[in-house]
């Protein structure tokens, strides 16, 4: 299969990503340096210093963070568990794990809000048990019960592939020679899965950090994150200028993550 | 370490099954409500199917499957063809434009959603291309090669360069060698980027949502309007549909892989 001309069967997929996934970039660089009219301003890039606007950002990465933590203080000990399971039963396990996660996220979403809303099915479960009623629904907390739950899995299957690479008889040799269980586990286990918590990382921040469904379904219109502000510019407002200048922001988030999880993967190379 | 029943494998125990309710709780009272014939949510008014006939006469919600089954299927096949065919070219190429390339394929897998959709939703209008099922196709088709060719790559590396040279030599074209001697081998490759690529689809929202244009429906876009007007139980019984079919097919596809494993 090593032959020189076959490299001429790079075309049409270099045709394609230069058409639909390079100019549009371009175009929204584009867009969001100039106003209405095609002259050239920074406005746009700067309305981020507008309350409202720095506010939604700011939101988000608050609610991002607290997402990807709560992910990977859930998914860590869950991996750990699946981990000694043997393989047979860890595989049906995870499988069961994995497996709400290929539901349409829309209609997982929606069914948050039916468990979580006033008059929703957890309270009135509550209420028949006579217990005081949950009111989260519109709150943050919502949001970001949301959140863990749509993207759990993104955390789960990384962590679990790094933790099930790791050679059984390197911890073995670890307790042989006196090593103390937290010991093996902070000195030996967490930093061999650095780089599944690393792509785990990424793959639950970027999205909990630019959506808008969760928190337009489960913040009910109250919460607006930097995602909810720049889908209502262009599907609403429809100043396209400004949401391209708001997006960018989120572009830089991508890149900044791009260069750590290329960090990350070079040290596991070299290992 | 193994003789410890202890309170410990009891604590574990406890914590993959809060996790799994956690997990689960949101599909399970989707099921149960889809057999509720009373419309409010938290009131059990008999077991009833009158939801799942409702969605099969429901115009839109059918409109909206076929939608999202039709574009799942073609933007599947097209994304496997053109993911096959640079994967061929990508392999052949020297370590700096390799590099260029997979840095390329990376920004649709790792860009936010949002921006992906938005930006399509601009070139198809500053090219003129009016917003609808088509472009919803070729949005659904650039999200899917990366994922296509992150399959197929890594086999085309395992393959050993011997067999090819072998059918070659024995008087196969190259047409033929590839076809009968390539092909076979990255099977699973091209098999799996389908997968991921026609589930990539069907699931997807954000994207779809900025390139569909007015009056066009997949599942997640009519999901997404009703969120705001309120919500038909017709839904609860198309998403109790649509998990058991997810969970039919992996069960299926599980049982097909191991039972190929034991052989």
């Amino acid at each position: 299969m090593k032959n020189k001309k076959l490299k001429l069967f790079t075309i049409p997929y270099a045709a394609w990503m230069l058409f639909f996934v390079i100019i549009p970039i371009f175009i929204i660089g584009y867009y969001g340096v100039t106003d209405s009219n095609g002259n050239f301003t920074l406005a746009n890039i700067f309305s981020i210093t507008q309350y409202e606007h720095y506010k939604s950002l700011f939101l988000a990465i608050y609610l991002a963070i607290i997402c990807t933590v709560i992910c990977l203080l859930i998914a860590y000990p869950l991996a750990l568990i699946l981990r000694k399971l043997d393989p047979k039963l860890s595989g049906t396990l995870i499988f069961i794990f994995l497996l709400p996660m290929w539901m349409n996220m829309l209609l997982r979403t929606l069914a948050w809000q039916i468990l979580l809303e006033r008059k929703g099915v957890i309270n009135a479960l509550l209420t028949m048990a006579h217990l005081p009623t949950l009111n989260i629904i519109n709150t943050n907390a919502a949001v970001v019960l949301g959140m863990v739950y749509d993207f759990l899995p993104f955390m789960v299957m990384p962590v679990f592939n790094s933790l099930s690479k790791i050679d059984d008889s390197v911890i073995d040799a670890a307790s042989d020679l006196g090593a103390k269980y937290h010991t093996v586990l902070f000195r030996i286990i967490i930093p061999l899965s650095i780089p599944g918590i690393v792509s785990g990382i990424t793959m639950v921040f970027i999205p909990a950090l630019t959506t808008f469904v969760i928190s337009n379904i489960l913040g009910g219109g109250r919460i607006l994150l930097i995602g909810g502000l720049i889908e209502q510019e262009f599907m609403h407002a429809s100043n396209w200028n400004l949401g391209s200048g708001l997006s960018i922001f989120l572009i830089l988030f991508v890149f900044v993550f791009i260069a750590i999880s290329m960090f990350f993967d070079d040290e596991e190379e070299l290992a | 370490m193994k003789k410890r029943f202890s309170i410990i494998e009891i604590i574990k125990k406890f914590y993959l099954f809060i996790v799994l309710l956690f997990l689960y709780m949101p599909i399970i009272t989707m099921v149960v409500l889809s057999f509720n014939s009373s419309k409010s949510r938290a009131k059990w008014g008999g077991f009833s199917f009158a939801w799942y006939k409702a969605m099969i006469e429901d115009r839109y919600i059918m409109g909206a499957l076929y939608n999202t089954l039709l574009i799942a299927l073609i933007s599947s096949i097209a994304a496997t063809i053109i993911g096959l065919i640079a994967s061929i070219g990508i392999y052949n190429l020297k370590k700096i434009p390799k590099s260029i390339f997979m840095s390329v394929t990376n920004i649709p897998m790792v860009n936010a959603d949002i921006v992906t959709g938005i930006s399509l939703m601009m070139f198809f209008v500053a090219f003129g291309i009016s917003l609808g099922f088509n472009t919803i196709l070729l949005s659904h088709i650039t999200f899917s090669i990366p994922y296509v060719i992150l399959a197929i790559l890594p086999k085309f590396r395992d393959m050993k360069q011997n067999i090819v040279d072998a059918a070659l030599d024995l008087g196969a074209t190259p047409v033929q060698a590839f076809f009968k001697v390539v092909i076979p081998e990255i099977m699973p490759g091209i098999v799996s980027g389908f997968l991921i690529a026609f589930t990539m689809s069907l699931d997807d929202f954000i994207i779809t949502y900025f390139t569909k244009g007015a009056g066009m429906h997949t599942i997640s876009t009519l999901v997404y309007s009703q969120t705001k007007r309120g919500i038909n139980p017709s839904m609860y019984a198309l998403s109790s549909v649509i998990f058991g079919s997810v969970l039919l097919i992996l069960v299926i596809s599980n049982f097909v892989s191991r039972a190929k494993e034991e052989v």
